[in-house]
């Protein structure tokens, strides 16, 4: 059945009342039943939860066969917990028939691809998928198809009961004795938690690991004590050097500042630029730059930004510090500046991935964003965005917020150059759609702007800015120009992800990849 | 023209390709993997026989390893490699003849 993006959906994936995706705010006034955890009563006082090993949390949790583990990525490619935890579970409990329900995946869990291999993991749910992993679900060799979801559609599936989490594992950069967990304070930090707070809640065991233990109470906990089981101390949950990277640099490549300055512009020439702005950029080159000349345009008209949210890096934090920025509202970290910030400069605030981004909670920030800057691995001519597959047609990306704070925002910008070697960004169709043209206003290239259809306001902001754009068949075009028109990847027939949209119905779905041969 | 020896040209760099010619055994035997092979392997497997075709070039084994080079990138190191297999790519070029 074809949805509102004009994807195929197999039928057999709508079973138990699934829908394909029918066009943003679908949901909208509908109710939900949310699931509730079955957990454990400790009424008898315990003066400690460490338990020796993994092994025998695992055992103490009741981890069986067939069972859903959650993990969250707050340590990013420098995490070690997914991998010893699945290898306790596999390789000294002998379990089998696992899914693994991660916020998010990367190349630091390549390991998994063997488990993927051997038919132990037959699920895997998830934000971002990469590496080996990314290339093993694409050849079909994972048991039943991928879930892919945005992080506000994973809390949305997990307080529905869509997932539900036998056991969640906290990587926990500290926590004391019971298992009040902070991101900071330890020697592993990562800031912000918030992936990990829906996990807690609703999972039915909660297993905190740590590698710096402190003394009771850990306060403020991100994790409380009263969601958690067993606390594990381990030698080290991470590489530091590859959970927070050195400051995030403003890029100097002179094409990422050109677009930047183009962003600016096109945001300075709306009217939700003013006094009070809320806003979220990524931390891609144009995207990030991009803050430093929409502070000229802040100092210009003399207005502040009153929040910002989002994967917070050094540069926002500089902002907050300097007063143009009223709050910071921090779903996770990407620097060691923003790790250093978070719950300590007056104003940058914790949250959980679901007050982030959860479309079917009661208020979700990005729902009150004014902007956000994403960047794209392809855009087509229907504003459709792709930031999952790869033009081979292989799994290496992530939706990450992008669907959630494009469909929230009030005016979405996408920042790309017009091709990446070879590679049109701007083309007919993209490989998989991530985030629905729906949501999606403004193009910036290095070739030049489009705004969506759908916003003749905004086409009149431009106009009157004196902003000059074209339409987006003609930047396709001038990309085509340049490298040729591509031919379509050729895929296999089997599903081997599905692409969630944000409220739970059918996005996409991506297939096994071809082998390539020469038609003759 | 024919391919006397084996010869390269071009790198592995991004948006380059390293074309490599050998003498062949009759025809061209042509072997090519590249980083953007699902959306653009014919498009390049057409540009080099093109390439090789204006040449005329019959006979030889070709080797293109591509890092997503555009199609001009692809004609150039092709030509390249062949006049290097003949030892005539130190001057006289047929600039606007043969070499477009």
């Amino acid at each position: 059945m074809k949805n509102a993006v004009g994807r195929d959906i197999p039928d057999f994936l709508l079973a138990n009342g699934k829908e394909v995706y029918q066009g943003k705010n679908y949901m909208d006034g509908k109710y939900v039943k949310k699931a509730s955890p079955r957990t454990r009563i400790y009424e008898r006082p315990q003066e400690s939860k460490i338990v020796d090993s993994l092994a025998q949390a695992l055992r103490d949790c009741g981890a069986k066969d067939g069972m859903t583990f959650s993990f969250h990525h707050h340590l990013r490619n420098g995490d070690f917990v997914v991998n010893m935890v699945m290898k306790a579970a596999i390789e000294e409990l002998g379990l089998k028939d696992l899914t693994i329900a991660a916020t998010s995946l990367g190349e630091a869990h390549d390991p998994i691809a063997d488990y993927i291999e051997e038919g132990k993991v037959i699920g895997i749910q998830t934000s971002g998928i990469r590496g080996r992993m990314g290339q093993v679900v694409s050849e079909g060799k994972l048991k039943t198809p991928a879930i892919i979801r945005s992080h506000g559609g994973r809390p949305r599936a997990i307080e529905a009961g869509e997932v539900h989490i036998d056991i969640a594992f906290v990587a926990a950069p500290t926590s004391d004795c019971v298992g009040n967990c902070r991101g900071i304070g330890g020697k592993s930090n990562c800031g912000s938690l918030g992936y990990a707070m829906t996990d807690a809640k609703y999972a039915d065991h909660v297993v905190v690991v740590t590698d710096c233990l402190v003394d009771f109470p850990n306060m403020p906990a991100s994790v409380e004590a009263i969601d958690v089981d067993a606390v594990v101390v381990v030698d080290s949950i991470g590489n530091p050097k590859k959970i927070a990277s050195a400051a995030a640099r403003i890029s100097q490549n002179p094409r990422d500042l050109m677009m930047a300055e183009n962003v600016a512009k096109v945001i300075a020439s709306t009217p939700y630029f003013k006094e009070g702005f809320s806003f979220q950029t990524g931390v891609g080159g144009p995207s990030l730059a991009a803050n430093l000349f929409l502070e000229k345009y802040m100092d210009e008209r003399g207005i502040k930004m009153g929040w910002a949210i989002g994967g917070i890096c050094g540069p926002m934090v500089e902002m907050l510090k300097k007063g143009k920025v009223g709050k910071v509202i921090d779903v996770q970290d990407f620097d060691l500046d923003a790790v250093n910030s978070i719950n300590q400069t007056p104003g940058h605030f914790e949250m959980s991935a679901s007050q982030y981004a959860n479309p079917a909670n009661k208020g979700a920030f990005v729902n009150k964003l004014d902007f956000v800057v994403l960047a794209a691995l392809e855009i087509d001519t229907g504003f459709n965005v792709n930031v999952l597959t790869g033009s081979d047609g292989v799994l290496r990306g992530a939706p990450g917020g992008h669907p959630d704070t494009a469909a929230g925002s009030k005016v979405c910008v996408i920042v790309t150059p017009l091709v990446r070697g070879r590679m049109a960004t701007v083309c007919e169709k993209v490989v998989t759609v991530t985030t629905p043209g729906d949501c999606v206003d403004v193009l910036v290239t290095d070739y030049g702007i489009a705004v969506n259809p759908l916003r003749p306001d905004l086409i009149r902001c431009l106009d009157e800015a004196g902003i000059p754009h074209v339409s987006i068949e003609s930047l396709k075009e001038k990309a085509y120009s340049i490298v040729g028109r591509p031919d379509d990847v050729q895929f296999e027939d089997k599903v081997v992800a599905v692409l969630e949209a944000r409220d739970g119905t059918i996005l996409d779905v991506i297939r096994q990849i071809k082998p390539y041969t020469f038609e003759d | 023209m024919q391919i006397e020896k084996n010869a390269m040209a071009g790198t592995l760099e991004s948006s380059d390709a390293l074309v490599t010619v050998e003498p062949g055994e009759g025809g061209i035997e042509l072997e090519i993997t590249s980083s953007v092979m699902n959306q653009y392997g014919r498009q390049i497997r057409q540009t080099v026989l093109e390439t090789l075709e204006r040449l005329e070039v019959k006979d030889g084994k070709v080797t293109v390893v591509d890092k997503g080079a555009l199609d001009c990138t692809l004609k150039a190191r092709v030509e390249c490699a062949v006049f290097r297999s003949c030892d005539k790519s130190a001057a006289g070029i047929p600039w606007g003849g043969v070499i477009k």
